[in-house]
């Protein structure tokens, strides 16, 4: 019981970050139908930025913990945004057009660049960040207890509020849309009077800034991270977006938090070698039987 | 641009370079410039200035040269989708017509003239030639994009060091088994997938890949996990290569009366090797000549036509899937019986990556440049070993530029009686 309880609770806060990097899949997806592929990669590179954020933050004798969080998320989402542009504007805007094939080998090529970049120029071995929030509360059940850390639950504070975030820019801002009216015609759009290069260029940002909020959170929640973590974790956040149905904001949150509360609870009662595999297997699954996902709409392909 | 066609605008190149250098400097600041170093950092701004620099001048030179009437032009020629042809006279014969049996005749003298290590890397790239033509069939043919191929090679491999251990079975049951199984799993793994729109494809792909991966590493009851297993050597009608043969079993050399030599392994190896290859190359260019080549074709070009035509789209995809599968699972066994020992360490992603790299730097489709590039991209490392960590690097570089300037790759598909045109027609 003490063990589903605080598999759920690990779930929850798992889950919630698979939502933020699924968000930017299901954007991108939603708006030029190509899979991003090397959006596992920009997350990566958060977490290093991460890590330098700390890093030059006590360089300058910062030890205040709000002001080393709220500098460390400012700064990471900056940066990783302008990477969102940047790749955005390198490997895909001049594939504009071409066959969908063609843009996903480029991303593929995309995120090799990132990986191998990112080992080149910070070393192979695993980095890490000091533990910045330590401590618990503890619910005591039965024979057991349950543990949540506030690391925990401030990963689930802060992906609320990202979240909300995201939704009000998306429902009610102009910006926001513009980005529905791209994503639902971009020729119409177009005709409009909006900018639908600037609009893709911004939803890769908007995707890469939720990316860097989920790479400050899980890195502070872990402290290790090496060049190669986007890969296993891309995977999952897009099994997540597939999972809520792909294009669908609030499926990418919701399928988020479903695949980490699945995977935390295989984790914990039946074998956590075996938990990368559930994964992928439930991401072949869904497709099987429902590639539309929980709350897509099925995709008609017209002439 | 919209003054004078001739015009030069300098200030434009320089605002064009000065964001540029901003953007790299916000870019690479952080990860070129400040290394991590256990909590705190080391600066390196030397290397920091140095890529920015690179980036303000190339950007200016860019920003120039497309503001000329010759960079002008270049885009124009570079914009166009390189897909047309000019129609060949009847009777038209290749000149190239002799390369292809001089090319085998010298593959097949490379064992007798080459030495031990130059044989081990030819071997490796011919691995790679397979490996490649296997995912052209899938990729550059029917243009499903396959990211774990890599699943099918570990298939073959892992079938013929399982098949050897549990099952006492040899190279030779093994290599039409091992491509067999591989083919068996394509068609599961296939099946459903295929229904279903391109890019999923890839995703469930990449998944398998790595399912496999991570069974392969976790399953330590069967397959020792990362400790990895042997793999038996070939046999020559019953005679083992090893030194001492094992009981009841003569030893390669002690039969003709030779002097032991590992190399014969090697060469024999190479040859058995060869013979797939080529054989897999001409039951490949009899296929797309088949219709059921021209309907993988087909369906890679515009599905629903494909589908109003009667054609059983999942039925012809799963074909060029399995097939695919199946040559992956055959070079899967050469690369365990060379290697005479597999892990799982040698079936991460990047190597399906690096077939996919083959594939689209070879052409998608075409024979030559796919067993072109196998080589150029397995023994470039070799003979660059210096430069071997910038490898990832410039895969990753070349498939980006690829995608841009040239999508359909360097050596373009032909078919009989027509010849490839590049660019557009002015």
């Amino acid at each position: 019981m003490d063990i589903i309880l605080q598999q759920l609770v690990n779930g929850l806060s798992l889950g919630s970050v698979y939502g933020l990097i699924a968000i930017g899949y299901t954007m991108v997806y939603g708006i030029i139908g190509m899979i991003n592929f090397a959006h596992g990669d920009v997350y990566m590179v958060s977490a290093y930025i991460t890590a330098v954020a700390i890093a030059l933050l006590s360089f300058f004798g910062i030890e205040s913990f709000p002001v080393i969080i709220f500098g460390t998320l400012i700064f990471t989402i900056f940066v990783t945004g302008v990477y969102g542009w940047v790749i955005e504007r390198i490997a895909y805007r001049p594939l504009r057009g071409s066959s969908r094939l063609s843009i996903l080998i480029s991303a593929i090529g995309m995120s090799l660049i990132l990986q191998n970049y990112v080992q080149l120029s910070q070393g192979a071995k695993q980095q890490g960040v000091p533990t910045l929030l330590s401590g618990a509360i503890r619910f005591d059940i039965g024979d057991g207890f349950v543990q949540i850390t506030y690391m925990k639950l401030f990963i689930l504070f802060a992906s609320f509020i990202g979240m909300a975030a995201l939704t009000y820019i998306i429902q009610k801002t102009k910006l926001g849309r513009m980005c529905r009216a791209t994503q639902q015609d971009p020729k119409m759009a177009s005709i409009l009077g909006i900018n639908t290069d600037k609009i893709i260029s911004t939803v890769f940002v908007i995707g890469a800034t939720m990316a860097a909020l989920a790479g400050v959170l899980v890195t502070l929640d872990y402290g290790g991270f090496d060049f190669y973590v986007g890969f296993i974790i891309g995977i999952k956040a897009f099994t997540a977006a597939v999972l809520g149905g792909i294009g669908s904001l609030p499926g990418a949150m919701l399928g988020g938090i479903i695949l980490g509360l699945s995977e935390a609870l295989f984790a914990g009662l039946v074998s956590s070698d075996y938990k990368d595999v559930f994964s992928f297997s439930l991401l072949v699954v869904i497709l099987i039987f429902r590639p539309s996902g929980l709350l897509g709409k099925p995709e008609v392909e017209k002439v | 641009m919209s003054q004078a066609a001739t015009g030069i605008d300098i200030k434009k190149s320089a605002i064009d370079s000065v964001l540029a250098g901003l953007i790299a400097l916000v870019v690479f600041g952080p990860i070129v410039g400040l290394v991590l170093d256990g909590f705190a950092f080391n600066a390196e701004p030397k290397r920091l200035f140095a890529i920015v620099a690179v980036v303000m001048v190339g950007r200016f030179l860019a920003s120039w040269f497309f503001q000329s009437t010759k960079g002008r032009d270049f885009l124009y020629k570079h914009t166009s989708k390189d897909e047309g042809v000019h129609v060949l006279a009847p009777g038209h014969k290749s000149k190239l017509k002799w390369i292809i049996p001089l090319t085998i005749l010298i593959a097949f003298a490379v064992p007798f003239i080459a030495s031990k290590y130059v044989l081990t890397v030819v071997i490796l790239g011919l691995i790679y030639v397979l490996l490649g033509l296997g995912l052209n069939i899938v990729v550059g043919l029917a243009g499903l994009l396959d990211l774990g191929f890599v699943g099918f090679y570990a298939i073959g491999a892992y079938g013929l060091a399982l098949g050897y251990e549990h099952l006492g079975l040899g190279f030779w049951s093994m290599l039409p088994i091992a491509a067999i199984v591989a083919a068996i799993f394509g068609a599961i793994l296939g099946f459903p997938v295929l229904r279903m729109h391109g890019d999923y494809l890839a995703i469930v792909t990449l998944g398998f890949g790595e399912i496999i991966r991570l069974v392969l590493t976790n399953w330590t009851d069967l397959t020792h996990g990362p400790n990895g297993m042997n793999a038996p050597l070939p046999t020559f009608f019953g005679l083992e290569f090893k030194r001492r043969a094992s009981e009841g079993h003569v030893p390669f050399h002690e039969f003709f009366g030779l002097s032991y030599s590992s190399a014969y392994k090697y060469i024999f190896i190479y040859l058995v090797l060869l013979l797939v290859v080529l054989g897999v190359l001409y039951v490949k260019k009899r296929l797309t000549q088949m219709p059921i080549g021209r309907a993988w074709e087909a369906l890679r070009e515009d599905e629903i036509a494909c589908r109003s035509l009667g054609l059983n789209h999942v039925l012809v995809k799963l074909s060029a899937f399995m097939i695919g599968a199946s040559t992956g699972g055959l070079a899967g066994v050469f690369f365990a019986t060379y290697q005479g020992f597999v892990n799982p360490s040698s079936f991460t992603f990047f190597e399906s990556a690096l077939i996919l790299a083959i594939v689209v730097l070879g052409g998608m489709g075409s024979t030559l440049g796919v067993v072109i590039a196998a080589f150029v991209l397995t023994v470039a490392p070799e003979l660059l070993r210096e430069f071997a960590d910038y490898r990832v690097l410039a895969f990753g570089i070349l498939m980006v530029l690829m995608m841009i300037w040239k999508p359909r790759g360097l050596v373009r598909m032909t078919r009989i009686g027509v010849s490839a045109r590049e660019g557009n027609v002015k």
